[in-house]
């Protein structure tokens, strides 16, 4: 290909500008309006520059509890990020021996990821609000008495809260998981077998510190994918919301810079674990250079 | 003896992910299809068969014909936003990913400009839609902008909860998802080709409709996928963007299910379900997913 670069490369390049400012900007705007000054309002210009709204939404503005909601989210999706991870991993390993099934599994995933949200969403509450009613009217019946006795309901944040956080956290798992597989050497895992190893030792000593700084990844999705989540969860949370929950109640009734105070926060929270997640893998990945094995170095 | 054990193996890894799908997808989706065909009363549903979930939802559509009854025109409402998101994410992200896997040479900088591209994917879609406001309200950035500049003399209302803001933030919010598949296409193409293409005399007009398009053509495809299904489904985006104004597809069945009318959102849940399936299986007769991971 020709080395001086075209005149298409500068168009090309002032559009992905473009796209980045159009992706960045609007947020900005709101990180900057979130310090405004307590007489400050939803727009520019700024009206002095305070903590004002930040402890606004701290104290609590008596109509929701965001701390409680934060808190909330925080546990489901360390959560779900740990039953991503276990899932996906082990699942993208059974992918790589071949199972009965493995097809239909695969295109149950696709099928998840792409399901409209609200549908999923809808599925799950009546397949609980069901279970309750069964719980509740037919469980003397059923013998279960006993256990069915003041129940109330099934659904709840770690219930079907949870599976539809996964619905749509595992697709994006195992998708990583092929992606990863699809670069693996399977060489490495012969040679491990020849040298005597356990499947178990396979696993434990050669692919997972191979594979570890993409299984941060797929960590940093199922994080991030719950801590956002809001359309699987809209009908299938319960009672209590999580924090997207109460931000899109905001939307329609708060008319002051907090809202904006709260945007902050929770983007702050998704950059924090954004920026760990990448540095732990810059880590990993720094760690298997020095330490990887010296296989090939007579070689190069 | 040996594979038995192996294939035991397998199930009891990939069983675990069944099970939930199983649990919280496919069981879910089969309450789905059984409610929509119950009966309901004002505030519960009754497990007795009936299609008045259907039938109520399709009220008045034969009376009126041919005026478009409440749900056809919800439909086509949604069928256009959908089409003019699909058309406006495909040519930015079409755009956006050529530029990164043809004219960014180091791989470094490729990561990084990816990277860059992703982050606002795992933020809150929420704080991205209320990011619009305080630029596209009455009062906000262009508003005040435009009138500076002595452009116009009051304030446009168009810009804010409006159609315009709706598929604005759609595109704001889910170009990702036509990036990451048609990049994915693009960095497998063999440079090779482009440059027989040149050195056989094409164009870059020519190389890019001969060759990336055609080879792209799976990318292309999956991204689609994504972002219409998340567009006929959505009710998020729709209300916040749309100042709740707006009726679509997804929001009917938010609307019946504040109503505690089961049945009557299952019954809208199935004819979306129908109608997605639909225009999948016409994308997919384009590609096969299961080659391109």
């Amino acid at each position: 290909m020709e080395t001086r670069r075209g005149k298409s490369f500068y168009i090309l390049a002032a559009v992905f500008i473009a796209y980045v400012l159009f992706l960045y900007g609007p947020m900005f705007a709101i990180f900057v309006l979130s310090f405004q000054g307590p007489e400050g309002g939803l727009t520019f210009p700024m009206n002095g520059v305070s903590l004002h709204w930040f402890y606004k939404v701290f104290e609590g503005n008596g109509v929701v509890n965001i701390g409680a909601a934060f808190k909330r989210s925080l546990a489901l999706g360390a959560v779900v990020m740990l039953i991503t991870v276990v899932l996906s991993v082990a699942a993208g390993m059974a992918f790589r021996k071949g199972f009965k099934g493995a097809a239909v599994l695969f295109y149950t995933a696709i099928a998840s990821l792409i399901m409209p949200s609200i549908i999923t969403s809808l599925g799950i509450a009546l397949e609980f609000r069901l279970f309750d009613d069964v719980m509740i009217n037919h469980a003397n019946e059923l013998g279960l008495g006993w256990f069915a006795e003041g129940w109330t309901t099934a659904m709840g944040l770690f219930t079907s809260g949870l599976g539809a956080h996964l619905t749509w956290t595992l697709p994006f798992g195992l998708l990583i998981m092929f992606a990863i597989f699809n670069r693996f050497d399977g060489r490495l895992e012969e040679a491990a077998r020849d040298l005597g190893a356990t499947p178990w030792q396979t696993f434990r000593y050669v692919v997972l510190p191979i594979i570890l700084p993409s299984v941060v990844g797929i960590g940093l999705f199922g994080f991030t994918l719950s801590w956002d989540e809001l359309a699987r969860s809209s009908q299938a949370i319960g009672s209590v919301n999580t924090l997207p929950l109460e931000l899109q109640g905001l939307t329609t009734t708060v008319t002051k810079p907090d809202i904006y105070a709260l945007g902050t926060l929770t983007s702050a929270v998704s950059f924090l674990v954004i920026f760990l997640a990448l540095f732990i893998i810059q880590f990993l990945q720094a760690r298997q250079r020095r330490h990887g094995s010296d296989a090939g170095k007579g070689l190069v | 003896m040996i594979e038995e054990r192996k294939s035991f193996i397998a199930w009891l890894q990939a069983g675990p992910m069944m099970l939930v799908f199983l649990a919280f997808f496919l069981l879910p989706l089969v309450f789905v299809v059984i409610v929509s065909a119950w009966d309901y009363n004002e505030y519960e549903m009754l497990p007795a068969f009936s299609f008045r979930g259907y039938t109520d939802t399709f009220e008045g559509c034969i009376a009126q014909f041919p005026d478009l009854c409440t749900i056809l025109k919800t439909y086509a409402k949604t069928v256009k936003l959908c089409f003019l998101t699909w058309a406006i994410t495909l040519t930015i992200g079409f755009t956006i990913a050529y530029f990164l896997a043809f004219h960014v040479r180091s791989k470094t900088w490729q990561i990084v400009l990816s990277l860059l591209c992703t982050i606002p994917f795992w933020t809150s879609n929420v704080i991205r839609m209320i990011a619009w406001v305080p630029l596209l309200g009455r009062n906000g950035l262009v508003n005040q902008g435009l009138i500076d500049m002595g452009l116009i003399k009051v304030p446009m209302e168009w810009l804010l909860f409006s159609e315009f803001s709706v598929v604005l933030a759609f595109v704001h919010l889910f170009t990702f998802f036509m990036v990451v598949p048609i990049f994915n296409s693009m960095i497998r193409i063999d440079p090779k080709l482009v440059e027989a293409a040149y050195d056989a005399g094409a164009t870059g007009f020519q190389t890019l409709v001969n060759i990336i398009i055609p080879l792209a053509k799976p990318g292309i495809v999956i991204g689609s996928i994504f972002v219409i299904t998340i567009v006929m489904g959505d009710f998020v985006t729709i209300g916040v963007m749309g100042g709740q104004q707006i009726a679509s597809a997804g929001k009917i069945i938010e609307t019946r299910l504040n109503a505690l009318q089961f049945p009557a959102a299952a019954a809208n849940a199935v004819i979306l379900l129908g109608i997605t399936i639909v225009i999948i299986s016409a994308l997919t007769r384009l590609v096969d997913i299961r080659k391109e991971l």
